[in-house]
């Protein structure tokens, strides 16, 4: 038995006026304001999609509206910024009319996947890297914000590049987003990121311990010598006590014991 | 309690809330990062390279926990703020201030992940409030939850750093005045704990994918070469 096809017009046939592509990229920065343990960020889906919704034959408020309001509502869990694939095949296939069965089956379905490409190429990835960059210009001296913009701008190149690829590709693609997330970038660069991040870091963190600590090789190789065993040692312990736990724990020992001793 | 504190929290507060907000709800473009947040808490008071310098720290700390998902995690804008703030308000080579500081924006992060989890929760109490009108494809209802729930969450982040700064700032100068111990040394232990940290961050973060590890391994050896030649 072959799947039903899709009923769509052409990609050009039908445009998303641009306030609304415009209103449906802002509400997508906010799309975790309501994030909970239930629904995750199913009403910012909806909240994110509503713009799109009003375009419906009846307009807001409408039964159409309506009916796909509630339907988005309901539990829905992705990356935030991927999530924005999801929102343009939504509002796509809301707007073709896709049949609700089909719609449904793709709400269960896209979350997954969006997910765990987000959060490779975002958290794992990207996060870091930004950061170490950062350190780094700050361990070779850059001016405090020198530091901050070179980090929110590399960090926000990707982040907003995504929520406007996403956009765009899902309401290119329709339900059939996951054409996207072949993309290159989303398949391959996460490995590429891993391995750019391991190499800047191991670079930025002693260089920006130097830039805290000052002049003095005899304390900065104390400090690195402590910062190796301590890295094996929160490595180590793993799975058992966070690290920044622990280290409010050594910290806080250490506060005591300069005040007492 | 007079009101001087609370009004010279005040405008860290602001900061604060705006800034609890990125973590998640609003736009999550990483304003809340350490570096920024705690280099902007630093600028409030005039200081922002002790700002920085404080941010930086934290950042170290900061590697380890990412927003996976629904995963719990220390809330790094406030906090950061408050360690900012502490930092910058001491001249440098205070003794003891930086660990301190440290201390007491780590705290400041674990319970604002705390107040996350509560407000998540109450999230999901006042969705289920609107569940009726939700479920008939109210677009008010929907915008309605996702507004307060963005309102809520500034108000988490201000509440929570002006908390805090009420809290540890007396603190601070009274743990500061009896420290005995040098700038130097305080900075060198807040940093070699922080670094470690973040090292064992990157690690987890990278040692899956291939060849990742020999990378860090480059990296670390060009990083300390570098640092003992700048020093």
């Amino acid at each position: 038995m072959t799947a039903p096809a899709i009923a769509r017009p052409p990609a050009d046939a039908l445009a998303l006026p641009w306030r609304v592509r415009a209103a449906m990229l802002v509400r997508m920065l906010g799309i975790q304001g309501a994030w909970n343990y239930e629904t995750m960020m199913g009403n910012g889906v909806a909240f994110a999609l509503e713009p799109a919704l009003r375009l419906l034959p009846g307009g807001k408020g409408g039964d159409r509206y309506r009916r796909a309001m509630a339907r988005h509502s309901g539990y829905f869990n992705a990356h935030p910024y991927l999530a924005a694939l999801a929102v343009g095949a939504l509002a796509r296939a809301e707007l073709d009319g896709v049949p609700e069965a089909q719609i449904d089956r793709f709400r269960v379905a896209a979350p997954g996947p969006l997910g765990s490409v987000g959060d490779r190429l975002v958290w794992a990835g990207w996060v870091p890297f930004c950061s170490a960059v950062a350190l780094l210009a700050f361990g070779l001296g850059a001016t405090p914000w020198g530091v901050v913009l070179l980090f929110l701008a590399a960090y926000n190149v990707l982040h907003i590049g995504l929520r406007v690829w996403g956009l765009h590709a899902g309401w290119t693609h329709g339900l059939r987003m996951a054409q996207a997330l072949a993309n290159p970038v989303l398949r391959e660069g996460p490995a590429h990121v891993a391995r750019a991040t391991a190499f800047v870091a191991g670079i930025a963190l002693p260089v920006a311990a130097q830039g805290i600590i000052g002049p003095g090789r005899a304390v900065l190789g104390g400090v690195l010598a402590a910062v190796s065993a301590g890295a094996v040692l929160v490595t180590v312990l793993h799975g058992r006590i966070e690290g920044w736990r622990l280290a409010t724990l050594v910290l806080a020992a250490f506060v005591l014991y300069t005040m007492v001793r | 309690m007079t009101l001087a504190p609370v009004l010279q929290a005040l405008p860290f507060a602001v900061l604060g809330a705006i800034l609890g907000l990125d973590v998640v709800s609003f736009p999550q473009a990483m304003l809340s990062r350490p570096i920024v947040a705690a280099t902007a808490a630093g600028a409030l008071i005039g200081e922002p390279g002790r700002g920085i310098a404080m941010g930086v720290a934290l950042e170290f700390f900061a590697l380890e926990s990412m927003p996976f998902g629904a995963s719990r995690y220390p809330e790094w804008g406030s906090a950061a703020v408050v360690g900012g703030a502490l930092f910058a308000q001491v001249p440098d080579q205070t003794v003891g201030a930086m660990s301190v500081a440290a201390l007491a924006a780590l705290v400041t992060a674990g319970v604002g992940g705390w107040t996350m989890v509560l407000l998540r929760r109450f999230n999901a109490i006042w969705a289920r409030r609107q569940q009726a009108r939700i479920a008939r494809g109210s677009g008010s209802a929907a915008i309605a939850l996702q507004l307060g729930g963005m309102t809520a969450d500034l108000l988490r982040g201000g509440v929570l750093t002006l908390a805090a700064l009420l809290t540890f700032a007396p603190l601070f100068d009274a743990v500061v005045s009896t420290t005995r111990v040098s700038g130097t040394v305080s900075r060198a232990t807040v940093v070699a704990i922080a670094s470690a940290v973040g090292l064992a961050a990157v690690w987890k973060v990278v040692h899956t994918t291939r060849l990742a590890r020999w990378y860090l391994l480059a990296g670390v050896l060009v990083g300390f070469g570098l640092a003992g030649s700048l020093s």
